[in-house]
């Protein structure tokens, strides 16, 4: 699916660089909020049902669906929990990262 | 079985293409965030977003980043509406007819501070879409109350002791009072509602109007994982109906309850109504109960 952007920070050598216009000139995926995480989700393959809901509720874009299936991408999860809470088949389980 | 189980393809209810990218800074479960990432869905890359200062000003990313991609003019607090209106001028100007120019606000600048530019707007019926997504209160200067706040909540400027005691402001009324083509409102829990509203509006031409509403756990002391969940029960009891108005006068109702849940079960999810007592409860269901009639009656009158 996605994610065929860079994540890449941009560093101005000197104010010359700096675009006259204030004109976003990157994205945010060098800022890896996964970093933000407490706890993670951890899907069961084996009893989801592919139904996506987990995809749909998801306020960081940190899941992708490939080869037709929930993939969580913990650069960027916060482990808000949302797609568990949300799971129909209750198969993502929320875990405690260890520290 | 399980071979069967392989083959079996997915089928999304809303399109994959995102325009919003993860990296962004809103907190853990924010509504706020959800509601861009749909709209986004249904607007599509000719878009330009005019954002005043709020939470998504701070959630994009610091300049020269954005999360987003379409361009956003970040905006003065009190302008998202005349600053959508002059980027549409402008884009007529030089021929553009086909970009939507959304104006994309929080309910302190658009219930608030903003209504003045916003009411221009409307009654210029300039062509934009006004999105103003609700999390109840100034969240991006720490959880001040804002006329959004409803009866009864907490916040840092209308304490426990103090707790609002006047009702949410009717925006809808106010701008049904405009004779504006559309008006709707919206919910993250119910996103593929809110994405055939954002289509529906983006192809009318005129100031459209939509109310999204968008919890906020640090704001409402709820968990991160509740958000969608306070979303639907929202609209479930009758406090955040789902409906449009056209020209001000055909009421439509979206989503139809056939029974409305008490309203105490979500009151109790959030930490910013704790404090209220049973009594406070009984009252906050009653003004419930009573708005809804009269909503009900608006949809019996326009039908
Ligand atoms: C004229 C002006 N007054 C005050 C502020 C400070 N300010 C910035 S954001 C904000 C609150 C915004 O609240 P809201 O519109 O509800 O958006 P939210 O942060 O809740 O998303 C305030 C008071 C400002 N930027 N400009
Ligand atoms: S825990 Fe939250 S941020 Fe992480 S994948 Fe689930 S919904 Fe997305
Ligand atoms: S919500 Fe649950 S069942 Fe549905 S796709 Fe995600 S993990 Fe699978
Ligand atoms: S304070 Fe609330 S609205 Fe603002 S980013 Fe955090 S969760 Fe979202
Ligand atoms: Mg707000």
């Amino acid at each position: 699916m996605k994610k065929e952007k860079q994540a890449k920070e941009i560093i101005f050598k000197s104010e010359k660089e700096v675009p006259l216009m204030p004109m976003s000139v990157g994205n945010m995926l060098w800022n890896k909020t996964g970093g933000w995480r407490n706890i993670r989700p951890v899907i069961d393959l084996e009893n989801c049902i592919q139904c996506g809901i987990c995809w749909k509720f998801c306020p960081d874009v940190a899941i992708s669906i490939e080869n037709e299936r929930p993939v969580v991408d913990y650069v960027y999860c916060k482990g808000c929990g949302l797609c568990a809470e949300e799971c129909p088949s209750k198969c993502i389980a929320m875990v405690e990262e260890e520290k | 079985m399980s071979q069967e189980k392989k083959e079996k393809k997915m089928t999304l209810s809303l399109p994959e293409e995102e325009l919003m990218g993860s990296g962004h800074r809103a907190c853990q479960g924010c509504g706020a965030a959800l509601a861009m990432r749909y709209a986004l869905k249904a607007l599509g890359e000719k878009t330009v977003l005019c954002i005043p200062a709020c939470c998504w000003s701070v959630i994009d990313g610091p300049f020269p980043y954005s999360s987003l991609d379409v361009p956003i003019y970040h905006c003065a607090f009190e302008t998202a509406a005349v600053s959508a209106s002059g980027v549409k001028a402008g884009l007529e100007m030089v021929g553009d007819t086909e970009t939507t120019v959304v104006a994309w606000a929080g309910d302190g600048g658009t219930f608030d501070i903003g209504i003045q530019a916003l009411s221009g707007a409307a009654e210029r019926n300039d062509d934009i879409l006004y999105v103003c997504y609700d999390n109840e209160a100034y969240m991006n200067t720490g959880i001040q109350r804002s006329s959004a706040t409803p009866y009864g909540a907490w916040t840092t400027t209308t304490p426990v002791k103090h707790f609002k005691n006047r009702p949410k402001k009717d925006m809808e009324a106010i701008m049904a009072a405009h004779r504006i083509p559309y008006i709707a409102t919206a919910s993250v829990g119910y996103p593929e509602d809110l994405f055939k509203k954002v289509k529906k509006a983006k192809d009318i031409e005129g100031t459209r109007f939509l109310h999204i509403y968008a919890p906020c756990p640090p704001g409402w002391r709820s968990r991160s994982e509740d958000t969608v969940k306070l979303s639907r029960m929202v609209v479930q009891n009758a406090i955040f109906p789902l409906y449009e108005i056209e020209w001000g006068e055909k009421y439509t109702l979206n989503i139809k309850l056939r029974e409305k849940k008490p309203v105490d079960d979500y009151l109790r999810m959030q930490g910013r109504f704790r404090h209220l007592t049973e009594k406070e409860i009984a009252y906050i269901q009653e003004e419930v109960n009573r708005k809804w009639e009269r909503l009900l009656s608006l949809m019996d009158r326009s039908n």
